[in-house]
């Protein structure tokens, strides 16, 4: 934990100095405030639509736990079935290229179209996007185990179950851990274009209008909560990350 | 537990080139084999074949046992890297072909393992919290409790430093007695400590070498041990140089 203390001070030390610099330069240049509030206003923002930005930080962070968890079961799933079956991979593979190619944030608006500006869109997107790269990590981890312990598999004559739980499970923790990690980046932006493309609730939404009405500081201040949520989430999987490498007792198998 | 002899012969080949042309070599029966030769000549492609492991290379010719049952079933190996799980302790390790045959383990009998290659009280360690000789030697009491009658060594102790690596030939060649042992290597003076036979290898064939007359495991700094080694390293020096044995 250590470590991820150390690197958020760091970060809390270059963004007061970002700070400062920002109010200097908002100060000095008298820059319109519906161009670019200074971060007094923005914090005088956070103030005073507290209420407001909490309902729609509870919207967003609703879909994003919700999208997360469907994403990453799905994904977790989808990575099985591949390392399991070859029928499975033979069949799906292809597509899963496939689709990796297509960026699916550009799905957002065809994924609006079909179910409406609800709930049900920003879960589908979010679940799309941080799916891939978990099925995708997962998958690659589970497949390439080292020969020597493929060797070891084939003399005791294992089962393809148990090859699975007792080693390629093991070994591909780590690369579920990047999927986790890519898929708490794309999350929060899935979030945001789920939302610009059609809502009427969440941060997303909530930017969209207050740019619109020119109360550039609110915008800001929607931003700053998406920020702390992407961070919260971040923060949670480096802490999981640690706990699962203190657990599998090594630092060359976390990281790879 | 019989530990049965074991025949190989024919010619090896991977796709269309030849490996190792016609030979013919009867491993000892419970006693340790010696095949020494530089890497890259296909001496693992052999023992992966003994041990039907998927491998490139292909046996035009027979590898049976001197009892004529299936030697498959029979085999543990152990290999230059020590193979263990870097998630799993000692005991868990040393266990593992158990699971994975979906047999109960003992770890009664891993700790007693444990304890015979001197590491008692390593049972909760990780492979990461171990030295390179202590890894090998928990590999050792892996194969050790797999109980089988052959025993197939590649390069082993190649990556333990001289002082270690004797002390693990020993601990084997103690350990290991009784069954039938291939021992794959490109040092000498490894085959000249422990080998009952051996063989060099080439392209051209197999051919056997002269070894003292004591019983293995020989002491590395005898007279007759380092003049065996000294033959043995002018015959790998012809063969480099010629390419024939």
């Amino acid at each position: 934990m250590l470590n991820a203390t150390r690197t958020l001070l760091r970060g809390l030390l270059v963004l007061l100095v970002f700070l400062f610099v920002w109010q200097t330069t908002v100060s000095l240049s008298g820059v319109p405030r519906f161009i670019l509030p200074g971060p007094m206003l923005v914090a005088q923002a956070l103030w005073d639509n507290a209420a407001l930005l909490w309902q729609n930080t509870l919207w967003s962070a609703g879909n994003l736990g919700i999208g997360l968890t469907i994403g990453i079961i799905l994904g977790v799933e989808t990575a099985l079935l591949l390392a399991l079956s070859q029928r499975a991979r033979w069949l799906l593979r292809p597509m899963l290229v496939v689709a990796q190619a297509v960026p699916v944030f550009a799905l957002a608006p065809v994924i609006t179209l079909w179910l409406g500006y609800g709930m049900p869109s920003k879960v589908v997107t979010i679940a799309l996007v941080t799916y891939f790269p978990i099925a995708s990590a997962l998958f690659d981890r589970l497949v390439t185990l080292p020969a020597g312990l493929s060797d070891l598999s084939h003399l005791s004559g294992a089962s393809r179950w148990r090859e699975m739980r007792f080693l390629r499970l093991p070994h591909a923790v780590p690369g579920l851990l990047s999927g986790l990690r890519l898929a708490v980046v794309y999350g929060p932006l899935a979030v945001l274009i789920g939302e610009w493309v059609g809502s009427s609730q969440g941060l997303g939404h909530l930017m969209l209008m207050s740019n619109g009405r020119g109360q550039t500081a609110l915008m800001f201040a929607a931003l700053l909560v998406l920020a702390c949520l992407s961070l919260c989430l971040w923060v949670a999987v480096e802490a999981l990350s640690r706990w699962a490498t203190r657990l599998l007792g090594t630092c060359e198998y976390a990281t790879g | 537990m019989t530990a049965p002899a074991i025949y190989i012969n024919g010619a090896l080949h991977v796709a269309q080139n030849l490996l190792i042309d016609g030979f013919e070599i009867t491993l000892t029966a419970g006693g340790w084999s010696a095949l020494l030769g530089p890497s890259g000549v296909g001496k693992t492609s052999l023992l992966r074949l003994i041990a039907d492991l998927p491998c490139a290379a292909h046996l035009d010719g027979h590898i049976k046992a001197g009892d004529g049952a299936p030697i498959g079933p029979r085999v543990a190996m152990m290999a230059q890297d020590d193979q263990l799980l870097p998630w799993a302790n000692t005991l868990d390790n040393i266990m593992i072909c158990a699971r994975l045959r979906g047999e109960d383990v003992q770890s009664d009998r891993a700790a007693a393992l444990l304890a015979d290659v001197g590491l008692a009280g390593f049972e909760r360690r990780k492979p990461a919290q171990m030295s390179a000789g202590q890894r090998q030697r928990v590999a050792l009491a892996r194969t050790l409790y797999e109980d089988r009658a052959i025993v197939l060594l590649d390069e082993p102790f190649s990556a333990l430093d001289v002082m270690t690596r004797y002390a693990a030939q020993d601990l084997a060649a103690e350990l290991l007695a009784g069954r039938t042992v291939f021992l794959i290597t490109h040092d000498p003076a490894e085959a000249v400590r422990l080998a009952d036979v051996a063989w060099i290898v080439t392209q051209t064939g197999i051919s056997a070498c002269p070894l003292p007359s004591t019983a293995p495991p020989r002491a590395p700094d005898a007279a007759s041990t380092l003049s065996a080694q000294a033959t043995l390293l002018q015959c790998m020096r012809q063969i480099t140089v010629t390419g024939i044995a």
